[in-house]
């Protein structure tokens, strides 16, 4: 059972919510700054192309314009993992690189100013899949890495970060298989996260070498730490946080856009803004993974896997930021799905032409299972088991484990999501509904109905360190000093709620300071589910610290020890006595209570989320309706129950479920141009084709805080793509492999127009590199 | 607006405007869309930009008593309009919410917030053209508005909340 708690779990307004019903909360490109310029970047027509001569007289002589800057005019500052690419080069590497950055008084000036630069370039072959990058003599996009592969690992992950996973002995493993599949899938339409904000900076730089920036960003500390190392560790950065219109993880890769703004400051010693129109965040900013594993898979006639072995080729576009991350946590997430005593799953980073692809919710494990599943689903229905049993004995439980991003094993101390998954199933109906592989659930004339699951955990939710300050002031309330900016999961507010509740205060009496690295102290950011664990904890400790603190403040003044001390609603009391009291007043206006907390990462638990899907498709016109979804999960403990439906119902948003069906960026492979970068062409959800959606939350207390709660946010769109992808099968009978599944796909999966002749998912560049 | 007109009047949120039209930079320039207008020269900034192209719904604003898109119309042809931003649902005088407003807040009807103005202003111009509009009303009237976070479950119950507390 619960505990009981006055805060946590009950439904108390976002602290924020006034402001963003009246239109009166300020995103970045509503702050107004005096003296502001206005800055636009020069992009590449080319895929692939040396920059051979610039030429800016014409657009310098255009009045109002303040700045062009090019690659001649810049230090070799770089940013990427690995540090390769720089802010601005005398190469260009995908239609949209930058090529000039351009500061004037207007942003129609800084425009009119592009169209006036003149650029020649040397155009070279370029490569637009994986495929091509690796076929022998293809050409490459960076001379450090002439196989167009980048090494594996991230620096911050440490020097072991997980690259792949190794374990036992997979020859063995296969041995002891009942069923064995092979082959070859994808993940690989490269959809866009496309919060409604677009991306942009504002920075003011001062003499000599201090820079203040505010920026669409969902990790304002971060920023500060990675632009530190673009400029070659000479910057001294304050970053403060803006409320941040949607980042689904996209907008911690802000920093080309944040250098542009700090570069035009630096050169004109005025603010400049730079933000992307709609097209550029759609062409020239993160997209997914685009992954491919060519992989193979032993199971038990029981469903217990045996063997995982095989290559994930990640596409990653031009270059990566955090790809490498992407495949650590990607790969560990996997393990967590999959128990499985034997394993060898190697992976390859390749770079392409193309926009680059980085960081999104999901944030590797959802390209990887994507691409996993289907293959998964082929053992199942050779050994005739029901996915949903295969799912659920699969997944972590408390007696597994599996390798983290640091490369290190953990044993796993959390719950067993089993409970969960069964309740899930129950309110679907998926026992009655299940008839078996490729088999629809009802027919009904042209409609014929089908059923999918997928799962996904991550062990995101302790990572990362976090610290908070909490101050108590002599008005009884608290302010809290975080790093922490709101991007739409209402974390600001959790997070005061989880200071009341150590404070016995009411959260109207906290305040948070804005996300201002000057002010705070560090926090990573709210990246995958950590906000309510690692963040959570930060803030708890730093609460638990001042409260501390307080009570021996107030001992000697109530005869008593501080253990003998409680405080509510602002006044300390003894517990034995509680009329011996006094009020937070006595700390006075000149003295400072001030409690720190820190959280150091835990990798030992994961969330989870189960999601089952009904759909209906039309054999004559191919179209997929989604009729029905169910999300299931534990949490622990509820600490927001409408803004956590919210997350849960986000499933549909953020390239997640849709991302089987109709989202997809369309890149032309014959010039590198994206085709759909406007919110026309690229395809989206609106309210008139709602399915119905049903989110199943328990509540078993984990081993986290205090208040046994863990985040679930991050992972509601990941487990959704797959089981379309299963669900679809099934009401159509054929296996279909491909997202998105556009109507042409199930039209001529059922023979009712013919294929193509060109087999997308060709294998010939593996076979000739042997791998 | 006839060609010889140098100056539009405009009322926006209740207050009248008068604007000259020209090129200098206190000025309404003819290119000039409603939503650049009120956002740089008005500071009503609630009114948001995302796809600036008509497809997404951010900057929808009420006009005249529709909802309209304010990246789609050029401030020159607004002559005589009367307009509503998100800045004017609320009571002028007593700062009380609107309905809506209210409604958003209890259902916790967003996530980012960023397309949350457009939402509330499609549905305020809904609620007053249609006394009782059904749940397939409510959702057609919303479907131009675009929202990655998928608020839009809980933007529905809000809209029906507050029809039923008009009721």
């Amino acid at each position: 059972m619960a505990e009981m708690f006055s805060y946590i779990g009950k439904p108390i307004p976002r602290k924020d919510s006034k402001d963003i019903v009246t239109g009166e909360i300020k995103y970045l490109d509503d702050l107004k700054f005096q003296n502001l310029l206005y800055g636009k970047v020069l992009r590449s027509p080319h895929a692939h192309a040396k920059i051979k001569k610039v030429n800016k007289e014409k657009a310098l002589n255009l009045k109002g314009v303040k700045a062009i800057l090019t690659w001649e005019d810049i230090p070799d500052f770089r940013g990427g993992t690995p540090r390769i690419v720089r802010v601005l080069d005398n190469k260009v590497r995908y239609v949209g690189d930058a090529v000039a950055l351009v500061a004037a008084t207007s942003s129609e000036i800084a425009e009119e100013a592009l169209n006036l630069i003149e650029v020649e370039y040397e155009v070279l072959p370029a490569v637009f899949d994986i495929d091509s990058a690796l076929k022998p003599g293809a050409p490459a996009l960076y001379d450090e890495y002439p196989d167009n592969i980048l090494p594996g690992g991230t620096i911050i992950y440490g020097p072991n970060c997980l690259k792949g996973v190794t374990r036992g002995d997979v020859e063995k493993g296969f041995r002891e298989a009942d069923v064995i599949t092979e082959g070859t899938f994808g993940y690989e339409n490269i959809p866009n996260a496309l919060p409604p904000e677009t991306v942009g900076a504002i920075a003011l730089w001062e003499e000599p070498n201090k820079v203040t920036l505010w920026a669409t960003t969902q990790a304002p500390y971060m920023d500060k730490v990675t632009l530190f190392h673009v400029f070659n560790r000479q910057l001294d950065i304050r970053s403060i946080g803006v409320h941040c219109g949607g980042s689904f993880g996209t907008k911690i890769m802000c920093w080309q856009v944040q250098s542009y703004a700090i570069l035009l400051s630096m050169a004109t010693k005025r603010p400049v803004k730079v933000v992307f129109t709609k097209e550029e965040h759609m062409a020239n900013f993160t997209l997914r993974l685009s992954s491919r594993i060519n992989a193979k898979v032993g199971m038990k006639k029981d469903g217990t896997l045996t063997a995982i072995s095989g290559t994930w080729y990640v596409d990653t576009g031009y270059y990566s930021f955090t790809t490498q991350a992407q495949v650590a946590i990607g790969s560990g997430e996997l393990m967590i799905m999959a128990q499985c005593p034997n394993w060898d799953l190697k992976n390859y980073v390749v770079v392409t032409n193309r926009n680059a692809s980085g960081s999104i919710r999901g944030f590797g494990g959802q390209e990887l299972k994507c691409s996993f599943i289907p293959l998964l689903c082929l053992a199942m229905e050779k050994a005739g088991l029901d996915p949903f049993e295969v799912l659920k004995k699969n997944f972590v439980k408390p007696q597994g484990g599996y390798y983290w991003r640091d490369g290190n094993w953990y044993n796993f101390r959390g719950i067993d999501f089993s409970k969960a998954m069964e309740e899930g199933a129950k309110r679907f109906g998926w026992k009655e509904k299940w008839k078996g592989w490729l088999k629809p659930t009802a027919i009904n004339g042209n409609k014929h109905r089908g059923i999918g699951v997928g799962v996904h955990g991550n062990a995101d939710i302790g990572e990362d360190t976090a610290e908070a300050y909490v101050q108590l002031n002599y008005n009884k309330t608290a302010t809290l000093f975080i790093c922490a900016v709101e991007h739409g999961t209402g974390q600001k507010t959790n997070l005061a709620k989880m200071v009341a509740e150590v404070l016995k205060i009411h959260p109207d009496n906290i305040r948070l300071t804005p996300a201002d690295t000057l002010v705070t102290p560090f926090e990573f950011g709210p990246v995958g589910s950590r906000g309510t664990y690692a963040i959570g904890s930060a803030a708890i400790n730093a609460a638990e610290d001042a409260r501390q603190k307080l009570l021996e403040f107030a001992a000697p003044k109530l005869g008593a020890k501080p253990e003998e001390l409680d405080t509510k609603d602002g006044v300390i009391f003894v517990k034995n006595d509680p009329k011996k009291s006094i009020s937070w007043r006595a700390i006075g206006n000149d003295r400072t209570i001030l409690g720190f907390g820190r959280f150091e990462p835990d990798y030992t638990m994961c969330n989870c989320m189960m999601t089952f899907v009904e759909v209906e498709v039309d054999v004559e016109t191919g179209k997929i309706d989604i009729i029905r979804i169910v999300n299931t999960t534990d949490v622990g403990q509820v600490i927001d129950p409408l803004g956590l439906e919210g997350q849960l119902n986000a499933c549909l948003g953020s390239a997640g479920i849709d991302s089987a069906i109709f989202e997809e960026t369309v890149l032309d492979k014959r010039t590198g141009h994206i085709l759909n970068a406007n919110l026309i062409d690229y395809k989206w959800r609106t309210t008139a084709e709602l399915p119905e959606i049903e989110n199943v939350v328990l509540e078993t207390p984990f081993p986290s805080h205090r208040f046994h709660a863990v985040g679930v946010g991050e992972i509601a769109t990941s487990p959704g793509p797959s089981a379309i992808l299963m669900a679809v099968s099934n009401a159509i009978g054929r296996w279909i492999y491909e997202y998105p599944i556009t109507p042409d796909k199930i039209l001529k999966a059922l023979g009712k127009i013919s294929s193509n002749k060109f087999d997308t998912h060709s294998n010939e560049a593996f076979k000739a590199m042997g791998r | 607006m006839n060609n010889k007109q140098k100056t539009i009047n405009l009322k926006i949120n209740g207050e009248f405007y008068e604007f000259e039209i020209g090129e200098k930079d206190w000025q309404i320039r003819p290119h000039h869309t409603l939503s650049h207008t009120l956002r740089e020269i008005l500071n009503l900034t609630g009114t948001k930009i995302s796809c600036d192209d008509g497809a997404c719904g951010a900057c929808t604003v009420i006009m005249d008593g529709k909802a309209v898109l304010s990246c789609l119309i050029l401030t020159v042809e607004c002559d005589g309009k009367e307009i509503t931003t998100i800045e004017g649902l609320k009571d002028p005088k007593t700062g009380e919410l609107d309905l809506l407003q209210k409604k958003f807040i209890e259902h916790n009807a967003f996530q980012c917030g960023f397309c949350t103005p457009g939402m509330i202003m499609s549905s305020k111009a809904l609620l007053e053209k249609t006394q009782h509009p059904t749940e397939e009303e409510i959702k057609e009237a919303l479907s131009g508005n675009f929202c990655r976070c998928i608020s839009y479950y809980q933007v529905i119950k809000a809209v029906k909340a507050a029809l039923n507390e008009r009721r």
